[in-house]
């Protein structure tokens, strides 16, 4: 298996504040990954600084390329999606329009109408919204565009900001299933990271915890799952 | 009644200037969340310009699409090399960049083409409109291409994919950079789009106000009501405010003694004060909630 995305060294700074501190972690192709951990323990950090959204050092390589000194618009553009925390719908726009939007680099643009049917099939409820206002939606439906509007740039990374949260447990079982469905069939790569450890160890198939802008531990998903002294100390169940 | 028509439409044809200038204003408010205090300038050497090249001897509406590509040029050069390196800058020191902008303009004006008026052609004549004595061929042009010119930014603004972008890089520059839109060049294209507008405003108002660096003084400030009446969100807002501010200024300088000419600019700042008192987000915009 060939690593997709390899993170080396990486430390960030928000203002004089250093909040990662030389975190190093490989994603190999096709797999769901899951970064674990603790409030503030760095986790969305380590997502925004691949999408270079905070000042960081360290080696960043997408596909054996480096990303560093590339701008947001331009990382996204290589295939890496990220839906952040709050989701990043635009509330005011239409569902369509922002299925649309994840679309908005794409060149092939005879394809797109296709693929927004297809996130239709995988998730109906947008498509009886699809005129509404994406701000009207619910919390999980929102997470439901979310997901649908990354997946629109086809993208071959998808990293997702913490997607249960906020979202009652039945709803988050069905978006992780979706989840697993997407990784499985359409071959997208999937970066997680999660505050509900037990949840996320059990799609994933590879796990991070990060603790202070560390990684303290790292292994098979399962296997974290079944060590109750890691479960005890680190990820609180 | 004949007079009060006669008003009403004329009103109507004056507010189809500010409603251009209005929705240049709002052009430029929606990406960068500032007004834009040398739109009014910008749009006078843009007619200077078309002015010039009739001079030489291009053809109207040559001269009239040539100098929208030149403004549009024009904005989004002043885009990337003063405003651009200012985004991240306090709203003061964009308001100074504003003012110098303004001054420069103005200044550069007078110089290339002195402080004298000049005579502007108008291609709709100024006969009576159908045979109508209310209302010239003139003003009827004036009316007709702003509305032509909404439909035609509701057209690119709807349907179009680099539309769809500019809207959520001004609704949500974040989220939109992680679509993977290059929110900078967004905003540049809204200064060229604004700046080509106002051009089309200051095409318009020339034959009628005269052509000389000052021309724009006072139609700015009632762009700057128009945009406030409607809501500084909202560009269909802006141009109803437009038409609203043309007729009433009319309708206070007729009616009511002592007001006359001279007093309408105050009528427009009154109205600019009266608005954000009391509905500040103007008849369409929409209240922008932000997070602190």
């Amino acid at each position: 298996m060939s690593v997709l995305l390899s993170v080396h060294d990486l430390r960030a700074y928000y203002g004089q504040v250093q909040a990662l501190h030389g975190l190093s972690f490989d994603l190999n192709e096709g797999s769901m990954t899951t970064l674990l951990g603790a409030n503030g323990a760095g986790k969305t950090t380590t997502l925004r600084a691949i999408c270079n959204m905070v000042r960081s050092t360290g080696a960043i390589q997408f596909e054996g390329k480096p990303l560093n000194g590339k701008s947001t618009e331009n990382i996204v553009r290589l295939g890496i999606a990220h839906v952040p925390q709050g989701r990043g719908t635009f509330t005011t726009l239409t569902v369509e329009e922002n299925l649309q939007l994840g679309a908005i680099s794409r060149k092939d643009i005879k394809a797109i109408s296709g693929d927004i049917e297809r996130m239709y099939a995988h998730f109906p409820v947008l498509k009886q919204r699809h005129t509404q206002q994406a701000g009207t939606l619910s919390g999980g439906e929102q997470q439901m565009l979310a997901v649908a509007r990354a997946l629109m740039l086809r993208p071959r990374l998808m990293l997702l900001d913490e997607p249960s949260f906020g979202l009652a447990p039945l709803i988050v079982r069905d978006l992780f299933n979706i989840l697993g469905k997407i990784n499985r069939e359409d071959k997208v790569s999937i970066l997680v990271v999660e505050q509900n450890a037990q949840l996320a160890l059990e799609i994933a198939d590879k796990a991070y915890v990060i603790e202070t802008g560390r990684i303290v531990m790292s292994g098979n998903a399962k296997e974290i799952a079944n060590d109750e002294s890691v479960r005890k100390s680190y990820l609180g169940y | 009644m004949e007079l009060f028509i006669n008003q009403v439409l004329a009103g109507i044809s004056t507010g189809a200037i500010y409603a251009c200038m209005a929705l240049a204003i709002v052009m430029i408010f929606q990406a960068i969340d500032h007004l834009n205090f040398a739109q009014g300038e910008m749009a006078m050497f843009a007619t200077f310009i078309a002015w010039q090249l009739m001079q030489w001897g291009v053809p109207y509406w040559w001269a009239f699409l040539l100098t929208l590509a030149i403004s549009f040029a024009g904005g989004v050069i002043i885009e990337r090399l003063l405003f651009k390196p200012l985004a991240k800058a306090p709203i003061l020191t964009n308001v100074a960049g504003f003012i110098a902008l303004f001054a420069i303009i103005n200044s550069v004006a007078g110089l290339i083409w002195d402080f004298t008026i000049k005579q502007f052609p108008t291609p709709f004549g100024s006969s009576p409109f159908l045979g109508s004595q209310l209302i010239s061929t003139h003003q009827a042009g004036m009316i007709g291409v702003t509305l032509a010119l909404l439909i035609a930014l509701f057209l690119f603004f709807r349907f179009t994919r680099i539309g769809l972008a500019m809207r959520a890089a001004a609704a949500m520059p974040e989220s939109a950079r992680l679509v993977g839109i290059n929110t900078g060049w967004m905003v540049a294209l809204g200064w060229g789009m604004a700046s080509a507008i106002g051009a089309i405003a200051g095409i318009l108002i020339a034959p009628v106000v005269f052509l000389e660096p000052n021309m724009m003084g006072g139609v700015l400030i009632y762009g700057f009501a128009a945009a406030v009446l409607g809501g500084l969100t909202s560009p269909l807002g802006s141009v109803i405010g437009g038409f609203l501010v043309g007729i009433f200024e009319n309708l206070v300088g007729t009616y009511i003694p002592g007001v006359g000419n001279e007093l309408k600019l105050p009528i427009a700042l009154a109205l600019i004060v009266i608005v954000l008192v009391v509905k500040p987000t103007g008849l369409m915009g929409h209240t922008v909630v932000k997070r602190v």
